[in-house]
């Protein structure tokens, strides 16, 4: 009986589209697997850093948000085909992304990534190095002498240097540490590293107006303070913070 | 969901578990073992429509007709599924909304393509983005469902084709011997016996269909699979529930699933296969008139 609603639904919205609005409805994409910027929560819905601050952004914006899930691996093709308006799930500003799409001015300054090993002398120059598909952290790895392994979802980066696979992984300092700090065997190792340009919110190219909608409500959150205490809550007092 | 439940923090062994086994996530993850059953409930029928319908197609005197269904058959078989999969259900999607946009927005003067982008008027899209969720899983869903008869079909269709062939052809010269036609003698002789012949091909196209449907996975639906990486994956504090890595369980979980299914439809098909043998001119058939006479 819902299917046949649905369908009867489906069929309706899609004959009376002529008074539809195209943005009424923001659809927000993101992974859903990278705590604690987005991560499933326990009850099934989207939860985390971005979903606060997403939600936060589009009441600011006056605007009405429904939360989408999208493996990483084709979360910019999928925003480009239309599946969802925004990606708002921890992805670092970097140039050849902005070749595709358009970003938010950043709401996370640029951070460190970290390296983390089952032991202090990991070898991080010439050893395996797991990191996401995709990734800023997987094309810094590819530049240097270590072999680069790529999984799809971050916590199979981590499972492959729990299982040996791999001797350290590579990612994003504010995922990396919480796993640390609960693992005994687990330690960060090595130089923190800088990479891309901070974490902003991707748009397509052709939404200039939701882009500058965004972009108001992320300074508005910057000049009050808000932006900063959500950071410091959700990625504790070293996470760096704006000016 | 229950009220003991409610700082899982405060739990131990099997309470623990019993809170976690029925956690918000894990009622998704249940749900989605109805998702497999329902794509399987509907696919595997409508495959066979497909597969009847290219079947009878390829036996046809209009040579168009059969041109159709035999490419059909020798296209769907020859591309490998998980390309056919990827290829074909982004195609559809784009032809839909093409064929809508041009209805909606004749006025539309913005090219669609822009490099990467596919990009119809906002009255085009299918579904709309103001569509719940909801009708956005279905229509994925459905897109899922379609792309697997496709493929399935043209097995199946492979499959009813030589069950076609394999109805003795003494059967067909008595039924014009009668005097039927040829339309009669193909839905009263040759469709009610050809299947004792088709069954074990058939079984086997099903069985393979049960084992494709993790390939919902790669449509990106939130199928077993994708709960079981999902949930099995090891959770700091951040989660009500921690836990370390527990992919293998919930793997094995999804082996003993799929082997128990296959399993049950051995038996259901064997009991299938005695019934439909029975007064058929096969070995099968004989032994049982033997055994009852």
């Amino acid at each position: 009986m819902k299917t046949l609603a649905l369908t009867a639904a489906a069929v309706v919205l899609a004959t009376g589209a002529a008074w539809a609005d195209a943005h009424s409805v923001v659809r927000m994409g993101t992974e859903g697997a990278y705590p604690p910027y987005n991560f499933i929560n326990d009850d099934g819905e989207v939860d985390g850093f971005e979903r606060e601050l997403g939600d936060e952004l589009c009441a600011r914006a006056g605007l009405t948000c429904e939360w989408v899930t999208n493996e990483w691996d084709s979360i910019i093709p999928n925003l480009t085909s239309g599946n969802y308006d925004t990606i708002i799930a921890g992805m670092s500003i970097t140039d050849e992304r902005d070749e595709v799409i358009d970003f938010t001015q950043n709401y996370i300054p640029p951070a460190s990534s970290l390296y983390m090993a089952l032991s202090e002398d990991a070898d991080l120059e010439g050893g395996v190095i797991a990191a996401q598909t995709n990734t800023i952290q997987a094309g810094y790895i590819a530049e240097t002498g270590a072999t680069l392994i790529e999984y799809a979802t971050p916590d199979e980066t981590v499972a492959a240097v729990r299982n040996g696979e791999a001797d350290a992984v590579f990612a994003d300092g504010d995922y990396l540490l919480p796993i640390a700090n609960e693992d005994a065997d687990l330690m960060i190792v090595g130089d923190p590293v800088q990479l891309g340009g901070g974490v902003g919110m991707g748009l397509r190219e052709t939404d200039t107006e939701l882009r500058e909608a965004f972009d108001a409500a992320i300074t508005s959150m910057k000049e009050d303070g808000t932006l900063n205490e959500m950071i410091t809550r959700w990625f504790g007092p070293e996470a760096a913070t704006y000016e | 969901m229950f009220e003991t439940c409610a700082d899982p923090s405060q739990l131990d062994g099997l309470h623990w578990f019993a809170c976690y086994l029925t956690n918000g996530v894990h009622l998704r993850f249940y749900t989605a073992f109805l998702t497999v059953l329902g794509l399987l409930a509907v696919t595997a029928p409508v495959a066979l429509a497909f597969g009847f319908a290219a079947a009878s197609a390829s036996r046809s005197h209009v040579a168009p007709l059969r041109w159709i269904g035999r490419i059909y058959t020798a296209m769907v078989r020859g591309v490998p599924d998980i390309a056919f999969f990827l290829f074909f259900v982004i195609a559809l999607d784009q032809a839909i909304e093409w064929s809508v946009h041009q209805i909606q927005c004749p006025d539309w003067t913005e090219p669609i393509r822009q490099g990467a982008n596919f990009t119809v008027c906002p009255q085009a899209k299918v579904p709309l983005n103001t569509a719940p969720q909801e009708v956005h899983e279905f229509y994925n869903f459905t897109l899922a469902v379609f792309t697997f008869a496709i493929v399935f079909g043209a097995f199946c269709a492979n499959v009813l084709y030589g069950a076609m062939q394999a109805v003795p052809r003494a059967q067909m010269e008595t039924a014009e011997a009668y005097g039927m036609s040829r339309r009669q003698a193909f839905w009263r002789v040759l469709v009610p016996q050809m299947w004792i012949y088709a069954l074990p091909g058939l079984s086997n196209v099903w069985m393979i269909l049960i084992k494709a449907t993790p390939l919902l996975f790669l449509l990106g639906i939130e199928d077993i699979v994708y709960w079981a990486r999902e949930l099995g994956g090891s959770r700091t504090s951040q989660y009500a529930y921690p836990h370390g890595d527990w992919r293998l369980w919930y793997f094995l979980a999804l082996l003993v699933f799929y082997l128990g299914f296959t399993r049950i439809s051995e038996i259901v098909l064997g009991r299938l296969t005695r019934r439909l043998s029975h007064g058929q001119a096969t070995m099968a058939g004989d032994q049982a008139r033997k055994a009852a006479a």
